[in-house]
Protein backbone atom coordinates (compact mmCIF):
# COMPACT_ATOMS: atom_id res chain seq x y z
CA UNK A 1 0.00 0.00 0.00
CA UNK A 2 2.69 2.42 1.15
CA UNK A 3 4.84 1.22 -1.72
CA UNK A 4 2.19 2.15 -4.25
CA UNK A 5 1.88 5.65 -2.75
CA UNK A 6 5.64 6.08 -3.04
CA UNK A 7 5.52 4.87 -6.65
CA UNK A 8 2.74 7.33 -7.52
CA UNK A 9 4.60 10.16 -5.76
CA UNK A 10 7.92 9.49 -7.46
CA UNK A 11 6.30 8.94 -10.84
CA UNK A 12 4.55 12.33 -10.60
CA UNK A 13 7.84 14.04 -9.77
CA UNK A 14 10.29 12.32 -12.08
CA UNK A 15 8.99 10.11 -14.87
CA UNK A 16 5.68 11.89 -15.45
CA UNK A 17 6.80 15.38 -14.54
CA UNK A 18 3.87 17.50 -15.71
CA UNK A 19 6.05 20.27 -17.11
CA UNK A 20 9.00 18.39 -18.56
CA UNK A 21 7.34 15.16 -19.72
CA UNK A 22 3.74 16.16 -20.38
CA UNK A 23 4.48 19.79 -21.35
CA UNK A 24 1.66 21.26 -19.27
CA UNK A 25 1.97 24.65 -17.60
CA UNK A 26 4.68 25.85 -19.96
CA UNK A 27 3.54 29.50 -19.78
CA UNK A 28 4.45 30.07 -16.10
CA UNK A 29 7.43 27.76 -16.57
CA UNK A 30 8.87 30.26 -19.04
CA UNK A 31 7.33 33.39 -17.57
CA UNK A 32 7.99 33.11 -13.84
CA UNK A 33 11.27 31.21 -13.82
CA UNK A 34 13.49 34.27 -14.22
CA UNK A 35 14.19 34.53 -10.51
CA UNK A 36 14.52 31.77 -7.97
CA UNK A 37 12.30 33.25 -5.24
CA UNK A 38 9.30 33.96 -7.49
CA UNK A 39 9.71 30.50 -9.03
CA UNK A 40 9.51 28.89 -5.59
CA UNK A 41 6.53 31.04 -4.51
CA UNK A 42 4.63 30.23 -7.69
CA UNK A 43 5.36 26.50 -7.37
CA UNK A 44 4.16 26.39 -3.76
CA UNK A 45 0.91 28.16 -4.69
CA UNK A 46 0.40 25.75 -7.60
CA UNK A 47 1.05 22.75 -5.33
CA UNK A 48 -1.54 24.00 -2.86
CA UNK A 49 -4.16 24.58 -5.55
CA UNK A 50 -3.36 21.20 -7.18
CA UNK A 51 -4.01 19.23 -4.00
CA UNK A 52 -7.12 21.22 -3.15
CA UNK A 53 -8.51 20.95 -6.70
CA UNK A 54 -7.94 17.20 -6.80
CA UNK A 55 -9.57 16.81 -3.40
CA UNK A 56 -12.74 18.41 -4.76
CA UNK A 57 -12.83 17.26 -8.39
CA UNK A 58 -12.02 13.58 -7.88
CA UNK A 59 -15.00 12.81 -5.59
CA UNK A 60 -17.24 15.10 -7.62
CA UNK A 61 -16.44 13.16 -10.79
CA UNK A 62 -16.71 9.74 -9.15
CA UNK A 63 -19.90 10.33 -7.17
CA UNK A 64 -21.81 12.96 -9.16
CA UNK A 65 -20.81 13.21 -12.82
CA UNK A 66 -20.01 9.55 -13.54
CA UNK A 67 -23.23 8.02 -12.06
CA UNK A 68 -25.34 10.59 -13.94
CA UNK A 69 -23.56 9.80 -17.21
CA UNK A 70 -22.18 13.33 -17.45
CA UNK A 71 -18.49 12.37 -17.64
CA UNK A 72 -18.11 14.42 -20.81
CA UNK A 73 -18.69 17.59 -18.79
CA UNK A 74 -15.51 17.06 -16.80
CA UNK A 75 -13.44 19.82 -18.49
CA UNK A 76 -16.10 22.50 -18.09
CA UNK A 77 -16.94 21.61 -14.51
CA UNK A 78 -13.30 21.27 -13.47
CA UNK A 79 -12.40 24.70 -14.84
CA UNK A 80 -15.34 26.13 -12.91
CA UNK A 81 -14.16 24.50 -9.70
CA UNK A 82 -10.49 25.42 -10.14
CA UNK A 83 -11.40 29.07 -10.80
CA UNK A 84 -13.57 29.21 -7.67
CA UNK A 85 -10.91 27.48 -5.58
CA UNK A 86 -8.20 29.91 -6.65
CA UNK A 87 -10.49 32.80 -5.74
CA UNK A 88 -11.15 31.19 -2.36
CA UNK A 89 -7.44 30.60 -1.72
CA UNK A 90 -6.81 34.24 -2.61
CA UNK A 91 -9.43 35.50 -0.15
CA UNK A 92 -8.19 33.30 2.68
CA UNK A 93 -4.54 34.09 2.01
CA UNK A 94 -5.23 37.82 1.98
CA UNK A 95 -6.79 37.49 5.41
CA UNK A 96 -4.35 35.13 7.17
CA UNK A 97 -1.02 35.24 5.27
CA UNK A 98 -0.87 38.78 3.80
CA UNK A 99 2.89 38.59 3.34
CA UNK A 100 2.64 35.56 1.04
CA UNK A 101 -0.35 37.16 -0.69
CA UNK A 102 1.72 40.23 -1.52
CA UNK A 103 4.75 38.15 -2.56
CA UNK A 104 2.72 36.07 -5.04
CA UNK A 105 0.82 39.06 -6.43
CA UNK A 106 -0.54 38.44 -9.90
CA UNK A 107 0.68 34.82 -10.05
CA UNK A 108 -2.05 33.67 -7.70
CA UNK A 109 -5.03 34.50 -9.99
CA UNK A 110 -3.00 33.27 -12.96
CA UNK A 111 -3.05 29.74 -11.55
CA UNK A 112 -6.72 29.66 -12.61
CA UNK A 113 -5.62 29.40 -16.21
CA UNK A 114 -2.66 27.13 -15.54
CA UNK A 115 -3.26 24.06 -17.67
CA UNK A 116 -1.09 21.95 -15.37
CA UNK A 117 -3.83 22.17 -12.72
CA UNK A 118 -6.50 21.09 -15.19
CA UNK A 119 -4.16 18.45 -16.61
CA UNK A 120 -3.42 16.85 -13.26
CA UNK A 121 -7.10 16.69 -12.26
CA UNK A 122 -8.17 15.26 -15.64
CA UNK A 123 -5.33 12.79 -16.24
CA UNK A 124 -5.72 11.25 -12.80
CA UNK A 125 -9.26 10.22 -13.77
CA UNK A 126 -7.94 8.19 -16.70
CA UNK A 127 -5.54 6.40 -14.38
CA UNK A 128 -8.25 5.51 -11.89
CA UNK A 129 -10.46 4.25 -14.73
CA UNK A 130 -7.66 1.94 -15.93
CA UNK A 131 -6.72 0.70 -12.48
CA UNK A 132 -9.47 0.00 -9.88
CA UNK A 133 -6.94 0.01 -7.01
CA UNK A 134 -6.14 3.66 -7.78
CA UNK A 135 -8.05 5.37 -4.96
CA UNK A 136 -8.84 8.91 -3.89
CA UNK A 137 -5.73 8.90 -1.68
CA UNK A 138 -3.58 7.93 -4.67
CA UNK A 139 -5.03 10.88 -6.56
CA UNK A 140 -4.11 13.24 -3.71
CA UNK A 141 -0.56 11.85 -3.52
CA UNK A 142 -0.32 12.23 -7.28
CA UNK A 143 -1.40 15.89 -7.01
CA UNK A 144 1.17 16.54 -4.28
CA UNK A 145 3.86 14.80 -6.35
CA UNK A 146 2.87 16.83 -9.40
CA UNK A 147 3.28 20.00 -7.32
CA UNK A 148 6.69 18.93 -6.05
CA UNK A 149 7.67 18.02 -9.61
CA UNK A 150 6.53 21.46 -10.70
CA UNK A 151 8.67 23.00 -7.96
CA UNK A 152 11.65 20.88 -9.01
CA UNK A 153 11.34 21.87 -12.68
CA UNK A 154 10.87 25.55 -11.83
CA UNK A 155 13.84 25.68 -9.45
CA UNK A 156 16.12 23.80 -11.83
CA UNK A 157 15.13 26.02 -14.69
CA UNK A 158 15.44 29.22 -12.64
CA UNK A 159 19.05 28.19 -12.02
CA UNK A 160 19.57 27.70 -15.75
CA UNK A 161 17.93 31.07 -16.51
CA UNK A 162 20.14 32.89 -14.02
CA UNK A 163 23.19 31.41 -15.72
CA UNK A 164 21.84 32.38 -19.14
CA UNK A 165 21.74 36.03 -18.04
CA UNK A 166 25.54 36.11 -17.84
CA UNK A 167 26.23 33.95 -20.89
CA UNK A 168 27.49 35.35 -24.16
CA UNK A 169 24.62 34.34 -26.45
CA UNK A 170 24.49 35.05 -30.21
CA UNK A 171 22.17 37.95 -30.90
CA UNK A 172 19.54 35.99 -32.86
CA UNK A 173 19.14 33.50 -29.99
CA UNK A 174 18.77 35.98 -27.14
CA UNK A 175 15.57 36.02 -25.13
CA UNK A 176 12.88 33.42 -25.85
CA UNK A 177 14.77 31.27 -28.42
CA UNK A 178 17.62 30.34 -26.08
CA UNK A 179 15.11 29.86 -23.25
CA UNK A 180 13.14 27.35 -25.33
CA UNK A 181 16.33 25.51 -26.29
CA UNK A 182 17.38 25.38 -22.64
CA UNK A 183 13.91 24.15 -21.65
CA UNK A 184 14.14 21.42 -24.29
CA UNK A 185 17.51 20.29 -22.93
CA UNK A 186 16.22 20.19 -19.36
CA UNK A 187 13.19 18.18 -20.55
CA UNK A 188 15.50 15.82 -22.40
CA UNK A 189 17.51 15.20 -19.26
CA UNK A 190 14.32 14.13 -17.47
CA UNK A 191 13.94 11.31 -20.01
CA UNK A 192 16.75 9.65 -18.13
CA UNK A 193 14.32 8.87 -15.31
CA UNK A 194 12.11 6.79 -17.62
CA UNK A 195 11.31 3.38 -16.13
CA UNK A 196 12.81 3.82 -12.70
CA UNK A 197 9.49 3.53 -10.87
CA UNK A 198 8.01 0.77 -13.04
CA UNK A 199 9.22 -1.94 -10.70
CA UNK A 200 7.52 -0.32 -7.71
CA UNK A 201 4.00 -0.29 -9.12
CA UNK B 1 -34.94 13.39 -17.49
CA UNK B 2 -33.74 15.05 -20.65
CA UNK B 3 -29.92 14.58 -20.65
CA UNK B 4 -29.31 18.10 -21.99
CA UNK B 5 -31.49 19.63 -19.30
CA UNK B 6 -29.75 17.51 -16.67
CA UNK B 7 -26.31 18.68 -17.83
CA UNK B 8 -27.40 22.32 -17.84
CA UNK B 9 -28.93 21.96 -14.38
CA UNK B 10 -25.88 20.24 -12.92
CA UNK B 11 -23.38 22.73 -14.27
CA UNK B 12 -25.44 25.78 -13.34
CA UNK B 13 -26.11 24.20 -9.94
CA UNK B 14 -22.39 23.76 -9.31
CA UNK B 15 -21.78 27.30 -10.55
CA UNK B 16 -24.43 28.75 -8.24
CA UNK B 17 -23.13 26.73 -5.29
CA UNK B 18 -19.55 27.92 -5.87
CA UNK B 19 -20.74 31.50 -6.34
CA UNK B 20 -22.64 31.43 -3.06
CA UNK B 21 -19.64 29.83 -1.38
CA UNK B 22 -17.34 32.61 -2.62
CA UNK B 23 -19.77 35.32 -1.51
CA UNK B 24 -19.85 33.79 1.96
CA UNK B 25 -16.07 33.39 2.03
CA UNK B 26 -15.63 37.00 1.04
CA UNK B 27 -18.01 38.03 3.83
CA UNK B 28 -16.32 35.93 6.53
CA UNK B 29 -12.72 36.52 5.51
CA UNK B 30 -13.11 40.19 4.66
CA UNK B 31 -10.02 42.27 5.34
CA UNK B 32 -10.49 45.77 6.69
CA UNK B 33 -8.37 48.03 4.54
CA UNK B 34 -6.74 50.76 6.55
CA UNK B 35 -7.75 54.15 5.17
CA UNK B 36 -4.69 55.92 6.61
CA UNK B 37 -2.37 53.64 4.64
CA UNK B 38 -3.99 54.80 1.40
CA UNK B 39 -3.73 58.44 2.41
CA UNK B 40 -0.10 58.01 3.45
CA UNK B 41 0.68 56.37 0.12
CA UNK B 42 -0.74 59.43 -1.61
CA UNK B 43 1.50 61.74 0.43
CA UNK B 44 4.70 59.78 -0.10
CA UNK B 45 6.55 60.58 -3.33
CA UNK B 46 6.21 57.07 -4.79
CA UNK B 47 9.89 56.87 -5.70
CA UNK B 48 10.10 53.42 -4.04
CA UNK B 49 13.81 53.99 -3.48
CA UNK B 50 13.97 52.24 -0.11
CA UNK B 51 16.00 54.99 1.58
CA UNK B 52 13.55 54.94 4.51
CA UNK B 53 14.61 51.38 5.28
CA UNK B 54 11.27 49.83 4.30
CA UNK B 55 10.34 47.96 1.15
CA UNK B 56 9.25 50.95 -0.88
CA UNK B 57 6.69 53.67 -0.18
CA UNK B 58 3.81 51.29 0.60
CA UNK B 59 5.98 49.49 3.16
CA UNK B 60 6.79 52.77 4.87
CA UNK B 61 3.12 53.81 4.81
CA UNK B 62 2.09 50.51 6.42
CA UNK B 63 4.76 50.89 9.12
CA UNK B 64 3.64 54.46 9.83
CA UNK B 65 -0.01 53.50 10.09
CA UNK B 66 0.71 50.52 12.32
CA UNK B 67 3.10 52.13 14.76
CA UNK B 68 2.86 55.78 15.75
CA UNK B 69 6.45 55.64 17.02
CA UNK B 70 7.81 55.28 13.49
CA UNK B 71 9.78 58.38 12.57
CA UNK B 72 7.97 60.59 10.08
CA UNK B 73 11.27 61.95 8.81
CA UNK B 74 12.63 58.88 7.11
CA UNK B 75 11.82 59.94 3.57
CA UNK B 76 14.72 61.94 2.09
CA UNK B 77 13.04 62.23 -1.30
CA UNK B 78 9.98 64.08 -0.01
CA UNK B 79 12.02 66.01 2.54
CA UNK B 80 10.53 68.32 5.14
CA UNK B 81 7.33 68.91 3.24
CA UNK B 82 6.40 65.22 3.23
CA UNK B 83 7.43 64.80 6.86
CA UNK B 84 5.10 67.62 7.89
CA UNK B 85 2.20 66.22 5.88
CA UNK B 86 2.68 62.77 7.42
CA UNK B 87 2.88 64.25 10.90
CA UNK B 88 -0.27 66.29 10.32
CA UNK B 89 -2.17 63.21 9.14
CA UNK B 90 -1.02 61.05 12.04
CA UNK B 91 -1.29 63.83 14.61
CA UNK B 92 2.31 63.62 15.80
CA UNK B 93 5.09 66.19 16.00
CA UNK B 94 7.09 66.63 12.80
CA UNK B 95 10.86 66.46 12.91
CA UNK B 96 13.49 67.92 10.64
CA UNK B 97 14.61 65.77 7.77
CA UNK B 98 18.34 65.62 7.38
CA UNK B 99 18.66 65.65 3.59
CA UNK B 100 21.84 63.99 2.50
CA UNK B 101 23.58 63.93 -0.83
CA UNK B 102 25.98 61.44 -2.31
CA UNK B 103 29.59 62.47 -2.90
CA UNK B 104 32.41 60.54 -4.57
CA UNK B 105 35.74 60.62 -2.79
CA UNK B 106 38.08 60.24 -5.77
CA UNK B 107 39.43 62.60 -8.39
CA UNK B 108 41.76 60.25 -10.20
CA UNK B 109 40.88 61.26 -13.75
CA UNK B 110 42.49 59.60 -16.77
CA UNK B 111 45.55 61.85 -16.84
CA UNK B 112 46.15 61.57 -13.10
CA UNK B 113 45.92 57.88 -12.31
CA UNK B 114 47.90 54.98 -13.72
CA UNK B 115 46.65 51.58 -14.85
CA UNK B 116 48.25 48.40 -13.66
CA UNK B 117 46.55 46.08 -16.12
CA UNK B 118 44.32 46.06 -19.17
CA UNK B 119 40.85 44.89 -18.22
CA UNK B 120 38.69 43.43 -20.97
CA UNK B 121 35.91 41.81 -18.97
CA UNK B 122 32.31 42.95 -18.61
CA UNK B 123 31.93 46.63 -17.92
CA UNK B 124 31.16 46.49 -14.21
CA UNK B 125 33.11 47.76 -11.20
CA UNK B 126 32.09 44.67 -9.21
CA UNK B 127 33.46 42.30 -11.86
CA UNK B 128 36.65 44.36 -12.27
CA UNK B 129 37.21 44.47 -8.50
CA UNK B 130 37.13 40.69 -8.32
CA UNK B 131 40.23 40.57 -10.54
CA UNK B 132 43.05 41.75 -8.23
CA UNK B 133 41.09 44.80 -7.06
CA UNK B 134 40.55 46.27 -10.52
CA UNK B 135 42.69 47.61 -13.32
CA UNK B 136 43.42 50.97 -11.70
CA UNK B 137 46.88 51.34 -10.15
CA UNK B 138 45.23 52.90 -7.09
CA UNK B 139 43.33 50.11 -5.35
CA UNK B 140 41.20 52.60 -3.39
CA UNK B 141 39.96 54.77 -6.22
CA UNK B 142 37.06 54.90 -8.64
CA UNK B 143 37.20 52.33 -11.46
CA UNK B 144 34.78 54.22 -13.64
CA UNK B 145 32.73 51.28 -14.92
CA UNK B 146 29.59 52.88 -13.58
CA UNK B 147 27.95 50.47 -11.12
CA UNK B 148 26.74 53.58 -9.26
CA UNK B 149 25.33 55.05 -12.50
CA UNK B 150 23.25 51.92 -12.97
CA UNK B 151 22.05 52.01 -9.37
CA UNK B 152 20.88 55.63 -9.55
CA UNK B 153 17.21 56.10 -10.51
CA UNK B 154 17.56 59.85 -10.85
CA UNK B 155 20.40 59.99 -13.41
CA UNK B 156 22.34 62.02 -10.87
CA UNK B 157 25.64 60.22 -11.44
CA UNK B 158 27.76 60.31 -14.56
CA UNK B 159 31.20 58.97 -15.37
CA UNK B 160 33.40 61.87 -16.36
CA UNK B 161 37.03 61.31 -17.28
CA UNK B 162 37.01 57.86 -15.71
CA UNK B 163 35.58 58.97 -12.35
CA UNK B 164 32.02 58.99 -11.08
CA UNK B 165 30.58 62.47 -10.46
CA UNK B 166 27.37 63.22 -8.57
CA UNK B 167 25.19 66.12 -9.67
CA UNK B 168 23.96 67.36 -6.26
CA UNK B 169 20.85 69.07 -7.61
CA UNK B 170 19.59 65.76 -9.03
CA UNK B 171 20.60 63.57 -6.07
CA UNK B 172 17.68 62.65 -3.81
CA UNK B 173 19.82 61.01 -1.13
CA UNK B 174 18.51 57.44 -1.39
CA UNK B 175 22.01 56.00 -0.90
CA UNK B 176 21.69 53.22 -3.49
CA UNK B 177 25.01 54.21 -5.07
CA UNK B 178 26.74 53.86 -1.70
CA UNK B 179 25.85 50.18 -1.57
CA UNK B 180 26.51 49.68 -5.29
CA UNK B 181 30.13 50.89 -5.12
CA UNK B 182 32.53 47.97 -4.52
CA UNK B 183 35.27 50.41 -3.52
CA UNK B 184 33.10 52.13 -0.87
CA UNK B 185 34.19 55.58 -1.97
CA UNK B 186 30.71 57.14 -2.16
CA UNK B 187 29.53 58.77 1.06
CA UNK B 188 26.34 60.53 2.11
CA UNK B 189 26.92 64.06 3.38
CA UNK B 190 24.61 66.66 4.87
CA UNK B 191 23.38 69.48 2.72
CA UNK B 192 25.76 72.33 3.61
CA UNK B 193 28.82 74.09 2.23
CA UNK B 194 31.94 72.32 3.37
CA UNK B 195 35.46 71.30 2.41
CA UNK B 196 36.18 67.70 1.44
CA UNK B 197 39.02 65.49 0.35
CA UNK B 198 38.24 63.84 -3.01
CA UNK B 199 40.59 60.93 -2.38
CA UNK B 200 40.29 57.60 -0.59
CA UNK B 201 43.91 56.40 -0.76
CA UNK B 202 45.07 55.51 2.76
CA UNK B 203 48.63 54.60 1.72
CA UNK B 204 51.64 56.67 2.70
CA UNK B 205 52.50 59.70 0.59
CA UNK B 206 55.23 58.13 -1.54
CA UNK B 207 53.09 55.12 -2.42
CA UNK B 208 50.10 57.31 -3.23
CA UNK B 209 52.22 59.53 -5.47
CA UNK B 210 53.29 56.49 -7.51
CA UNK B 211 49.75 55.53 -8.47
CA UNK B 212 47.96 58.89 -8.73
CA UNK B 213 48.94 62.50 -9.32
CA UNK B 214 45.95 63.94 -7.46
CA UNK B 215 45.91 61.80 -4.34
CA UNK B 216 46.12 62.92 -0.72
CA UNK B 217 49.67 62.42 0.53
CA UNK B 218 48.86 62.84 4.20
CA UNK B 219 51.23 65.78 4.82
CA UNK B 220 48.95 67.16 7.58
CA UNK B 221 49.28 70.77 6.43
CA UNK B 222 45.51 71.08 6.38
CA UNK B 223 45.09 69.83 9.94
CA UNK B 224 47.48 72.54 11.16
CA UNK B 225 45.37 75.38 9.77
CA UNK B 226 41.96 73.96 10.67
CA UNK B 227 40.49 75.94 13.56
CA UNK B 228 37.49 73.71 14.01
CA UNK B 229 39.59 70.57 14.51
CA UNK B 230 37.55 68.84 11.84
CA UNK B 231 40.42 67.09 10.08
CA UNK B 232 41.66 63.69 11.20
CA UNK B 233 43.98 61.20 9.52
CA UNK B 234 43.28 57.63 8.52
CA UNK B 235 46.71 56.32 7.54
CA UNK B 236 47.97 58.70 4.89
CA UNK B 237 44.57 60.18 4.16
CA UNK B 238 43.01 63.38 5.48
CA UNK B 239 39.35 62.94 6.44
CA UNK B 240 37.24 66.00 7.12
CA UNK B 241 34.48 65.54 9.67
CA UNK B 242 31.42 66.89 7.97
CA UNK B 243 29.63 67.81 11.19
CA UNK B 244 32.55 69.92 12.47
CA UNK B 245 33.57 71.62 9.22
CA UNK B 246 32.56 75.28 9.10
CA UNK B 247 33.37 75.70 5.42
CA UNK B 248 35.91 78.48 6.12
CA UNK B 249 38.14 77.26 3.29
CA UNK B 250 41.51 77.67 5.04
CA UNK B 251 42.49 74.04 4.43
CA UNK B 252 41.74 74.47 0.73
CA UNK B 253 44.30 77.27 0.55
CA UNK B 254 46.78 75.34 2.70
CA UNK B 255 46.82 72.21 0.54
CA UNK B 256 49.70 72.50 -1.93
CA UNK B 257 48.48 69.59 -4.01
CA UNK B 258 44.96 70.80 -4.62
CA UNK B 259 43.47 67.74 -2.95
CA UNK B 260 40.99 69.59 -0.77
CA UNK B 261 38.00 70.99 -2.55
CA UNK B 262 35.06 73.14 -1.67
CA UNK B 263 31.79 71.22 -1.81
CA UNK B 264 28.47 72.84 -2.51
CA UNK B 265 25.39 70.62 -2.44
CA UNK B 266 23.36 73.28 -4.26
CA UNK B 267 25.46 73.27 -7.42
Amino acid sequence: MLKSFLAVFLAAILTENYILSKFLGICPFLGVSKKLNTAVGMSLAVTFVLVLATAVTFPLFTYVLEPLGLGYLQTVVFILIIAALVQFVEIVMKKYIPSLYRALGIYLPLITTNCAVLGVTLLVLEKSAENPSYTFLHALVNALGAGVGYLLAMVLFAGVRERLEDADIPKFLRGLPITLIAAALVALSFLGFAGIVDGLL
Amino acid sequence: MNPILLAVLIVSGIGLLLGAFLVLANRFFAVEEDETVKELCAILPGANCGACGFSGCSGYAAALAENKQTETTRCPVGGNETAQKIAALLGVAAGEVAVKKARVRCQGFYDAKGKKSIYEGISSCHAATMLYGGDSACIYGCLGYGDCVGACDKQAISICGGVALVTPSLCKGCGKCVTACPKHIIEMVSEKESAYVPCSNKDKGAQTKKVCQTGCLGCKMCAKVCEAGAIRFEGGLAVIDDSLCTGCGKCIAACKFGVIKSYSPFA
